[in-house]
């Protein structure tokens, strides 16, 4: 069976329900293309701007992640004024993962599940007041079981 | 050049696994019981359930019928409570069969579906986004979820495939002598960080067996219980263990029946 | 895709907790298949979320979220009974939404 040409004939089934929904341009906030296709952690910091240690953010993280294709990550952050949450895995080819406005009415809070090419930092960068707070944390990968 | 691909293989062999057993130190706590909490129960198998759902109720086969009157062992079209009581003795063709043998006899019987058509690929590869095997496997044991594995061995085909089943658990076979006990015959040991089950006991049996069909983390897919026998089978260097074959079917007989009385909770979320 | 997006809000005082749960394959376009051949990069780049006629949340993704991602995220004021709506859009072009009312 074709499970593509099934998926394919449920969006066509879909489309009327679609219809009542902005379809296009889904965000305002535009994308940070070229931290995005930063390669290392000094390319993401040189396209946003450097950011200074805070223990105002609140990142964690598992210690060990059973499997580095989904690591758990929630991020909070008490800085008054914070609109963005930036999410960075220090050793991916492209270290930034994602990035969240945040409007005024939302918690300064996300969770999200990342991939970690192996084990380093994951760093929670903020920006409020148009400043940029970072922290990090490290989480080990494993191969789990047998044979992946 | 035989010589060294075979070395080669060798050596892959033991990085896989046969080395990393020998070394398989006692398990303390799960060392990920952090992970798990912080993953909570949000299981992408949810998707794979409502696919399932919709394929059992769609016409499909040269007589464009559904599964719908599929018998999958308490009436035809009983699918609450099935899961829980699979594999179990089928008087219409005389066998025990597990829930994905009962599956493709019922598209052949109902749906008219060519068996070898359907046994082309039942389980995804990388990349792929599930196979009509695997998401009805997740939907019929999605409807058993809470309820105490009952695999019967009333009929003394069901006990003869259990004797089967412990008998190939024990065997050891192919090119590194490994059986599924060797993994699978002890408590509190593990591989990596990953905790082996000691599926010879209850305890072990029951959780292991009531989490399959699962969403396996690393895969993106639904894996089923079928699936997990035939990939042990690949890890251990055996021939490939078809879907609903005797042999599969006899191991998750032994499976089931020892972890009797545990509590479905499929499909699970694994690593 | 149609039921491409699960979506659970709970309301505590007058927070709503909203969990998201979207199928998509999330390819990187470093993996390959089993015939060896490059799956080529597959991934959501944007995700919105709207409640009561705004904005709750927006969301800039890159290949490296995990497959079939997951998003949690609070809304202060939230009323029991407002809708939460999560709109996903890919590389591809492809858009996925869902709904679900906050209890």
């Amino acid at each position: 069976m074709n499970r593509n040409r099934r998926g394919f004939l449920k969006l066509a089934g879909a489309a009327a329900a679609l219809s009542m929904l902005p379809l296009k341009v889904l965000a305002d906030f535009v994308r940070p293309k070229e931290a995005m296709a930063a390669t290392d952690l000094k390319g993401v910091f040189a396209s946003l701007g450097n950011a200074q240690d805070s223990d105002q953010i609140r990142l964690e993280t598992p210690d060990i992640a059973e499997n580095g294709a989904v690591v758990p990550v929630t991020v909070s952050s008490a800085i008054p004024g914070t609109s963005k949450i930036y999410l960075l895995v220090e050793d991916n080819p492209n270290p930034l993962a994602a990035a969240y406005m945040i409007p005024e009415g939302t918690e300064a809070f996300v969770q999200t599940r990342v991939k970690v090419a192996q084990t380093c930092p994951i760093y929670a960068v903020v920006e409020a007041g148009g400043k940029l707070y970072k922290t990090s944390r490290e989480t080990k990968v494993t191969l789990g079981g047998c044979g992946g | 050049m035989l010589a060294k691909s075979g070395i080669a293989a060798l050596l892959r062999g033991l990085s896989v696994c046969s080395l990393l057993f020998s070394i398989a130190a006692n398990a303390q706590d799960d060392p990920f019981a952090e992970y798990h909490e912080m993953m909570g129960d949000d299981n992408p198998a949810i998707f794979v359930i409502e696919e399932g759902a919709e394929l059992w109720a769609k016409p499909q086969g040269p007589k464009q019928a559904s599964l719908e009157q599929c018998d999958l062992g308490l009436g035809a079209g009983v699918v609450k409570g099935a899961y829980a009581q699979l594999p179990s003795y089928f008087a219409d063709t005389k066998q025990v069969m597990d829930l994905e043998g009962r599956l493709i006899y019922c598209m052949e019987s109902l749906q008219g579906r060519d068996r070898a058509d359907i046994l082309r690929k039942p389980y995804s590869s990388t990349g792929d986004m599930g196979t009509e095997l695997e998401a009805l496997a997740s939907y019929i044991a999605d409807q058993s979820m809470g309820m105490p594995i009952a695999t019967p061995q009333n009929h003394p085909a069901e006990r003869a495939a259990y004797a089967m089943g412990e008998q190939l658990f024990f065997y050891r076979a192919g090119p590194y002598d490994f059986s599924c006990a060797t993994c699978h015959r002890q408590s509190d040991k593990r591989i990596r960080l990953q905790n082996l089950p000691n599926l010879t006991v209850s305890a072990g049996a029951g959780s292991a067996y009531s989490t399959w069909p699962a969403y396996r983390i690393s895969q993106g897919l639904v894996r089923t219980m079928g699936w997990r026998m035939q990939n042990c089978a690949k890890q251990q260097r055996l021939p490939q263990l078809l879907p609903g074959s005797e042999a599969v079917v006899a191991l998750i007989e032994y499976m089931s029946v020892n972890g009797t009385g545990t509590e479905m909770a499929a499909p699970g979320l694994k690593r | 895709m149609a039921g491409s997006i699960r979506i659970r809000a709970r309301l505590s005082g007058d927070v709503a907790e909203v969990k998201a749960l979207m199928r998509h394959p999330m390819e990187t376009g470093r993996r390959k298949d089993s015939a060896g051949n490059t799956i080529p990069a597959h991934f959501i780049t944007e995700v919105t979320a709207t409640s009561a006629g705004k904005t709750v949340l927006q969301a800039q993704w890159g290949a490296a979220v995990s497959q079939n991602p997951f998003l949690s995220f609070r809304i202060k004021g939230a009323k029991a009974g407002d809708t939460v709506q999560v709109q996903w859009l890919d590389n591809k072009g492809e858009t996925g939404v869902g709904e679900a009312t906050i209890k």
